[in-house]
């Protein structure tokens, strides 16, 4: 089994290698002290299993799973979290708490050795119920080996596309593997409105609405971009704007 | 809003006006001599009239809290308006009379009536003022209730804010990683910890202890994290001489200092600094700085720490009740929180 080990803290990581060196059918192909690498790793690497400190510099540990995707056993590491703790309960990811014994460790290891090749659960939705209540500050993307983060003040629309969705930033377009329902559910509703069946839009880059057909509307954004609204998005659309006057 | 509107009571005060109306015809039927019909035609307008106005007594009793206005101002102006209504009151009824072809005279029950309405529209005070001093009364429960709710979680908070939980488990686990790697360093860290808990503990029944203590328990905190940390943390501390035996509120730097751990050093990369100053300002106080650098790139994330700062400057305010100022902010990659403290004799 190969396993990769992240967390900013080194002795944390030498502790985990320490315990690991028992196994001699193990092998620690990486080891990362912050999500970035953890995601470059991840994705040269192809680990069978993941030890991810939640708490990290650039990207949580949260963000890291979100971007590496679903085929990758992971046995959170935390200090004390909550939130997390819950979240990890009601979707059955194992996890340890710092400090942990040797036993726990092993215990911890044994179960995901048996469910390896198992799906985890959606990355995001775990994500997005981990953390304290409130909304999202901040979309991360992977692009080939290139990690964005964007700030959702910056997030212009998101479009979906089958699986994906693509969200419109700064005049750039970035895919992301999510529903575009998920993606609605992490947002400020007062901020970011669904509009459409395939599109949510930043409220603040909505300059005027007009006609398209009898039955529909398109919303003009700043940057003259047109995007389609549908009948109960206008409703929404409405009901917010007179909300706010 | 009027009591009277409030509720669903206007239906309630408007029956009460029945026996009035029913009082006012008796006058005018068996005094005055008038059939029952006519004393029943005025005295209805006549007591609906008033039932209008008397509800505007509230409005002075509201403008005259009996707490805050002398008696004789009190009483004057009640007595005034309530012998201008009584007065209007009667000389409608005169006027009323008038205009029907009515057999008879009212005249006999006028002062009867002027009487009645002078009672009417002080006992409308009367209830205004009853009613006014329970809503006072309610709202200063609120108040209280609140205050101690407040003064319960603040309490609560500065207990849990002494140790950090995170603190605590990370260097715990710091710890158990150097039993094996290290013993000297696991025990040594062993040390600092329970140093640290131990005097965040005592300090906890303080009210003021001095700088050099404060800073003495910021180094032993920052001891454990440099474990913790290694190369990631490295810390400066500029304390000017003479500044020692200032005295502070207890753990004044240390959840500033924490702060700059936890959102600038770990969520950095590279090797981040951490700047402690203290040096004596113009006005005879101190002037504490706690500097750090932060991840400028980073989109902004959850922040839990915003409790730090706002009980550091809570326990600013009650300790030097405003005249110390707290300012914080970011610039040139560094985040900085300067406190001025002012001279000890004006404390």
């Amino acid at each position: 089994m190969t396993v990769m080990i992240v967390d900013d803290e080194e002795l944390a990581r030498r502790l985990l290698r320490e315990m690991l060196a028992d196994h001699q059918d193990i092998e620690v192909v990486a080891e990362c002290a912050n999500g970035f690498e953890a995601v470059k790793a991840a994705a040269e690497r192809k680990p069978d299993l993941m030890f991810l400190d939640v708490q990290m510099p650039k990207l949580d540990g949260f963000e890291v799973l979100e971007l590496i995707g679903p085929g990758v056993g992971v046995i959170f590491v935390t200090a004390y979290d909550n939130y997390a703790l819950r979240a990890f309960d009601v979707h059955a990811v194992d996890y340890l708490l710092k400090p942990f014994s040797k036993e726990r460790f092993e215990a911890a290891l044994s179960l995901a050795e048996n469910r390896l090749g198992e799906n985890t659960p959606p990355p995001a939705l775990l994500a997005a119920t981990a953390r304290a209540p409130g909304y999202l500050e901040r979309i991360v993307v992977k692009d080939g080996t290139r990690v964005h983060i964007i700030p959702v003040a910056r997030l212009d629309f998101a479009e979906a596309q089958d699986d994906y969705i693509r969200l419109a930033s700064n005049g750039k377009t970035y895919l992301k593997q999510q529903t575009i329902a998920s993606l609605e559910e992490s947002l400020d509703p007062r901020q970011f409105i669904r509009i459409h069946r395939s599109y949510i839009v930043n409220l603040d880059r909505v300059v005027k609405m007009e006609p398209y057909s009898k039955d529909s509307k398109v919303a003009v954004l700043s940057d003259g971009k047109q995007l389609p609204v549908s009948r109960s998005g206008y409703q929404r659309l409405t009901a917010l704007l007179g909300e706010k006057l | 809003m009027h009591p009277l509107l409030r509720d669903g009571r206007l239906g309630l005060y408007f029956v009460a006006w029945l026996p009035i109306a029913y009082l006012l015809s008796w006058l005018a039927a068996v005094q005055a001599h008038l059939s029952w019909p006519a004393a029943i035609t005025i005295a209805v307008p006549l007591s609906l009239a008033y039932a209008f106005i008397c509800p505007s007594a509230w409005y002075a009793c509201r403008s005259l809290p009996l707490a805050r206005e002398t008696l004789q101002r009190v009483l004057l102006t009640h007595l005034v308006s309530a012998a201008a209504a009584a007065g209007i009151w009667t000389a409608a009824a005169a006027g009323l009379f008038a205009v029907f072809p009515f057999t008879g005279s009212i005249r006999p029950v006028l002062p009867a009536v002027f009487a009645m309405g002078l009672v009417l529209y002080l006992l409308g005070v009367a209830i205004f003022y009853v009613v006014l001093s329970v809503e006072a009364a309610q709202e200063a429960q609120v108040r209280e209730a609140e205050a101690r709710l407040l003064a319960g979680k603040a309490e609560l908070r500065a207990l849990k804010a002494q140790v950090n939980p995170h603190f605590l488990f990370n260097s715990l686990h710091s710890i158990s990683a150097l039993t094996s790697i290290n013993a000297g360093q696991a025990r040594e860290m062993c040390v600092l910890l329970g140093g640290f808990l131990r005097s965040t503990l005592g300090l906890g029944e303080k009210t003021a202890i001095t700088l050099a203590e404060e800073i003495a328990l910021v180094r032993s905190y920052l001891a454990i994290e440099q474990i913790r940390f290694g190369s990631r943390l490295e810390v400066l501390e500029e304390m000017e001489s003479g500044c020692e035996a200032y005295l502070v509120p207890p753990l004044l730097l240390q959840p500033l200092v924490e702060n700059a751990v936890v959102h600038g050093i770990a969520r950095l990369i590279e090797p981040g600094l951490i700047r402690i100053a203290a040096q004596r300002n113009s006005t005879g106080g101190v002037s504490l700085v706690v500097e750090n650098s932060f991840d400028t790139e980073a989109a902004p994330t959850k922040r839990a720490g915003g409790f730090g700062l706002v009980s550091v400057k809570k326990r600013l305010e009650a300790h030097y009740n405003g005249s110390a100022t707290l300012r914080a902010g970011a610039g040139e990659g560094r985040y900085r929180v300067e406190i001025q403290l002012p001279e000890e004799s004006n404390v």
